[in-house]
C-alpha cells in the first residue's frame, strides 16, 4: 500500500514538472500560490492549489473564512493587482495561461470567457448606473454593437435570470432591487456574454433561504443552458451538495480534500472534513443533543503551522506519531478521483470515520 | 436585592423541581431541572407592535408607515429557550428589541415576571436590565474597541453599582473562563481576539450579572461553521448551568431547530406558527412554514432531487403596505378567495401548536376559521378514532 502510493507521488509530481503545456482540460490550476507581502510577513493565502474542471461540470470550493477560497477565485480572474500580490503556478483556461498573460489579454477573456458573481450585490454593483446600463456596458466592451442591441440583450437577459416586467426594470437603480432581484441582474450582468467559466463567490450567502433556493435552481438551470463550468465557492455544505459534481475543501490555503460530492459526504477522508460535517445542525437527521465542533480557530495564514496546517485542531494528530507535526501531508490520490491530505493510514481513516464520525452525524 | 429576587422564585422552583434541585450548583442536578420549561412563564408578549413612521415634507408630516411587528403575542416560560425565525424583515429583530425595550412599542404589552415593562422609564428599567440582557449578531461592531475585555465585561457592575464579592476583577475572570476564555485576557484589546472570541466576550458581558432572559440576535451567524458550532454548545452548556431562558433570533432553521424548544415562524411582521421544535419540524403546518424549510439545502448529495420543493415565487411584499387579509396569500399555492378577505387568527389546531392559516397541512382539522377554533376539541378525539379503523 505504502509503496502504491508512493509511486502515485511520483508520478503526480513527475506529471507536473513534465506535464508543461496546454492540458487537456478546460479549466487546469496547477500549482497555484498568491502570497501577499504584508508588514508582518508574508500572508500565504493560496499556497499550491491545484484543480481541474471540465464544461458542463461544478467544483464547490468550501472552506472557513480565511482558506483562500475567494483569494482563488479573484486569482483566475487576474483581479489581483500585481504590485501587492505574488502570483505563481499555473492557470489554463481553454489552452490560454493566465498567470504569465499580460493585463490586457485577461482583460479581454474577463467577462466574456469567464466571469464572476460576487457575494454582496448592493457593494459590487454601482449605485449610480442604472442596472441596465451596467449590462449594456459590459455586454459592449466584448460585442461591437449598437446601444439599442445591447439594451435589447440586457433586458433579454434579465427576462432569462427571472426579473419580472424587464423592459422597466431595466432602467431600474440597484437601489430599487431587492436582495434577490439584485442577485439575478448580478448573474445577468455575468452571464450577458455567454461565458464559459463562471465563478460564484458565496452567491447566496447574503439571501434568504427562499430566495437562495429561488438562485440555485437558476444557476442550475444557466449551466444546463450555457453548459459552464462553474465554480462554487461557499462555506455552506448544504448548498455545496446540491449543485457541485466535485468539492475541494480548503483550510489554510491548500487543498485538504478532494473528492466527488457522493464521497465527501459519504466517505470523506480527511479529518476537517469531519469537522466540518460534525459542525453543522441539519434538518434532515434526527437532532443531536450537542454538536460536534473543531477545537480551536482557524490559523493565521502568516504563521501556518508546521507540519499539516490542520494538527492544533485535529482530534487524531496524536495517532500519527508525531508526523502531523514536522512534516507537511501531501495530496495523494487514496481512491480514484478522492484526494485527501492526511497522515493517518487510510484504513484508519475508514475505520475511525465509520465508528466514530458517521454514526454521530 | 438579588437575594429578594432569588427569595421570590424558589418556592415556584422547588415546587416542580423538587427539593434535590434547590441547589444550583451541582451542574448534573441543574440538567435534570430542566422539566421547569413546565412553569410560569418569565415573559409575555401581548399584540406586540411597532409601526415605524414614513414622514415626508416640509413639516414632516407621517404619511405612511412601515409595520414592521403588527401584533405578536407569545410566552417564554422559565428555562426555555425560544426562536424567532423567518426572512430578513419580517420582524423578527425588531421583536428582540421591543423585548429589550431598545425600542418603545407602538402598542401591545409586555410582561416580565408578571411586571408590565412597556412603558416603563428609563430610570426605572435600569434595576431590571440585570435580568434581561442582549447578545448581538455582530460581535465586531458590538465590542468597544478601545476598551480592554476587562473593562468591557466588567461594564455592567459599574454600571449597577455592583459590588462583587472578591472584586470586580475576580469576578469578570470568572465569567471568562465560563464562557471559555482565558482569564489572562483581562487586559486584552477586542482586536487581538478572532471572531468567535469576540462573540464568548459578548456572552460574557451578556451573562456578567447573571440575567434571567438573554435575547440573542442572531448570536451565531456572523461565525464560521466549526465556530458556529463551538458557540452554540456554549449557550447551551451555559443554560444548562445558569438556568438560563433565552430567547434566540435567526433566520437559519437548522440552528433554531437545534438550539430551540419551541419556535415561532414570522411572516411580514405577524407570526405565523409557534409549536414546539419537534412538532414544527416534524409537522409544519403553515404553507409558509413548509416552503421554508423545504428551501433549506441539505447537506446530503444522495437527497439531491428527491426532496419535494415547495418555490416559492417572488420576493416578501413590502411591509409598507403588506398584502391584506392573510399577509402570505400574494405567494401561497394554497390560497383562495377567503384568504384574500379575512385575516386567520394564530389558533391552537393541536396541543401546544399554534397555526394562522385558513388551510394548514398536517392536521385534520381544516377549512376557516370558526371550523378550526370549534375543532380542536372534536380533532384531538378523532385522530385516535382514524388510528384504531385499520386494526378493526
Amino acid at each position: 500500500m505504502a509503496r502504491k502510493r508512493q509511486a502515485e507521488l511520483v508520478n503526480d509530481t513527475g506529471e507536473t514538472a513534465a506535464g508543461r503545456g496546454a492540458p487537456t482540460a478546460f479549466l487546469e490550476v496547477r500549482d497555484l500560490k498568491i502570497h501577499f507581502p504584508t508588514d508582518d510577513g508574508l500572508v500565504k493565502s493560496v499556497d499550491g492549489l491545484s484543480f481541474k474542471l471540465e464544461r458542463g461540470s461544478t467544483l464547490g470550493i468550501v472552506g472557513e473564512s480565511g482558506s483562500g477560497k475567494s483569494v482563488t477565485s479573484l486569482g483566475i480572474l487576474g483581479l489581483h493587482n500585481r504590485g501587492n500580490a505574488n502570483v505563481s503556478g499555473e492557470i489554463w483556461l481553454d489552452g490560454t495561461e493566465l498567470v504569465g498573460a499580460s493585463q490586457n489579454e485577461v482583460r479581454r477573456l474577463r467577462g466574456r470567457k469567464m466571469s464572476m458573481i460576487f457575494q454582496d450585490p448592493l457593494s459590487s454593483m454601482h449605485p449610480f448606473y442604472t442596472v441596465g446600463k451596467q449590462i449594456i456596458e459590459a455586454y459592449r466592451v466584448h460585442n461591437d454593437v449598437s446601444k439599442q442591441v445591447a439594451r435589447k440583450h440586457a433586458i433579454d437577459m434579465l427576462g432569462r435570470v427571472g426579473i419580472p416586467k424587464p423592459d422597466q426594470r431595466v432602467d431600474d437603480y440597484p437601489h430599487q432591487f431587492s436582495g434577490g432581484m439584485r442577485q439575478r441582474a448580478m448573474i445577468a450582468m455575468a452571464l450577458s456574454c455567454d461565458p464559459e467559466l463562471l465563478i460564484a463567490d458565496e452567491p447566496t450567502t447574503a439571501l434568504d433561504v427562499t430566495v437562495q433556493a429561488q438562485i440555485l435552481d437558476l444557476i442550475r438551470d444557466l449551466q444546463q443552458e450555457f453548459n459552464s463550468a462553474i465554480i462554487m465557492i461557499t462555506h455552506d455544505l448544504g448548498v455545496v451538495a446540491e449543485l457541485s459534481d466535485d468539492i475541494l475543501v480548503m483550510y489554510a490555503g491548500r487543498c485538504a480534500e478532494y473528492a466527488s460530492v457522493e464521497d465527501a459526504f459519504h466517505r470523506p477522508l480527511h479529518p476537517y472534513t469531519w469537522g466540518l460535517l460534525g459542525s453543522m445542525p441539519r434538518l434532515d437527521r434526527e437532532r443531536s443533543e450537542r454538536l460536534m465542533p473543531i477545537k480551536g480557530t482557524p490559523p493565521s495564514l502568516i504563521n501556518v503551522p508546521e507540519g499539516c496546517a490542520f494538527n492544533p485542531r485535529c482530534a487524531y494528530c496524536d495517532l500519527t506519531g508525531g508526523k502531523s507535526t514536522t512534516e507537511r501531508p501531501e495530496l495523494l490520490e487514496v481512491e480514484p478521483g478522492h484526494k485527501a491530505a492526511c497522515h493517518l493510514s487510510l484504513e484508519k481513516r475508514r475505520e475511525i470515520w465509520d465508528s466514530e464520525i458517521r454514526p454521530k452525524l | 436585592m438579588s437575594t429578594e429576587k432569588t427569595a421570590a422564585d424558589t418556592p415556584v422552583e422547588t415546587a416542580e423541581q423538587g427539593p434535590g434541585a434547590a441547589s444550583g450548583t451541582a451542574p448534573s442536578l441543574a440538567k435534570e431541572a430542566r422539566p421547569a420549561r413546565d412553569g410560569e412563564p418569565l415573559l409575555e408578549v401581548d399584540n406586540l407592535g411597532k409601526h415605524f413612521p414614513v414622514t415626508a415634507g416640509l413639516l414632516r408630516r407621517q404619511v405612511a408607515a412601515v409595520k414592521a411587528v403588527d401584533g405578536v403575542s407569545f410566552s417564554v416560560r422559565k428555562g426555555e429557550t425560544l426562536g424567532l425565525v423567518g426572512e430578513s424583515g419580517c420582524g423578527k429583530s425588531t421583536t428582540g428589541r421591543m423585548i429589550m425595550r431598545l425600542l418603545d412599542p407602538s402598542f401591545g404589552k409586555i410582561t416580565f415576571e408578571g411586571e408590565d415593562i412597556t412603558k416603563m422609564s428609563q430610570g426605572r428599567l435600569r434595576p431590571l436590565r440585570r435580568d434581561l440582557q442582549m447578545i448581538f449578531q455582530d460581535p465586531y461592531s458590538s465590542l468597544n474597541p478601545r476598551k480592554t475585555v476587562g473593562a468591557i465585561v466588567g461594564a455592567p457592575f459599574r454600571l449597577q453599582n455592583i459590588e462583587a464579592k472578591q472584586g470586580v476583577k475576580k469576578a469578570v475572570q470568572e465569567i471568562l473562563e465560563l464562557v471559555g476564555l482565558n482569564p489572562e485576557h483581562y487586559n486584552r484589546y477586542p482586536h487581538e481576539f478572532s471572531g468567535g472570541q469576540r462573540q464568548r466576550i459578548g456572552i460574557a458581558r451578556t451573562l456578567a450579572l447573571k440575567p434571567k432572559l438573554i435575547v440573542a440576535d442572531e448570536p451565531v451567524s456572523a461565525l464560521d461553521v466549526s465556530v458556529q458550532a463551538q458557540v452554540v454548545n456554549l449557550l447551551e452548556d451555559l443554560q444548562d448551568e445558569l438556568d438560563l431562558t433565552y430567547v434566540v433570533i435567526a433566520h437559519d432553521l437548522s440552528v433554531v431547530r437545534h438550539i430551540s424548544d419551541r419556535v415561532a415562524v414570522m411572516y411580514l411582521g405577524k407570526i405565523v406558527e409557534l409549536a414546539d421544535r419537534a412538532d414544527l419540524y416534524e409537522r409544519p403546518m403553515h404553507p409558509y412554514t413548509n416552503a421554508l424549510l423545504s428551501a433549506v439545502p441539505i447537506p446530503d448529495p444522495s437527497e439531491r432531487g428527491d426532496r419535494q420543493r415547495i418555490r416559492l415565487q417572488g420576493d416578501v411584499p413590502s411591509p409598507l403596505d403588506p398584502p391584506p387579509a392573510c399577509r402570505f396569500h400574494t405567494r401561497c399555492w394554497k390560497a383562495q378567495d377567503i384568504c384574500k378577505q379575512v385575516e386567520p387568527p394564530l389558533v391552537e389546531l393541536s396541543p401546544g401548536h399554534q397555526a394562522a392559516c385558513h388551510f394548514p397541512e398536517n392536521t385534520t382539522v381544516s377549512a376557516t376559521d370558526e371550523v378550526a377554533r370549534a375543532a380542536v376539541a372534536p380533532a384531538a378525539g378523532a385522530a385516535p378514532a382514524e388510528e384504531s379503523a385499520p386494526e378493526a
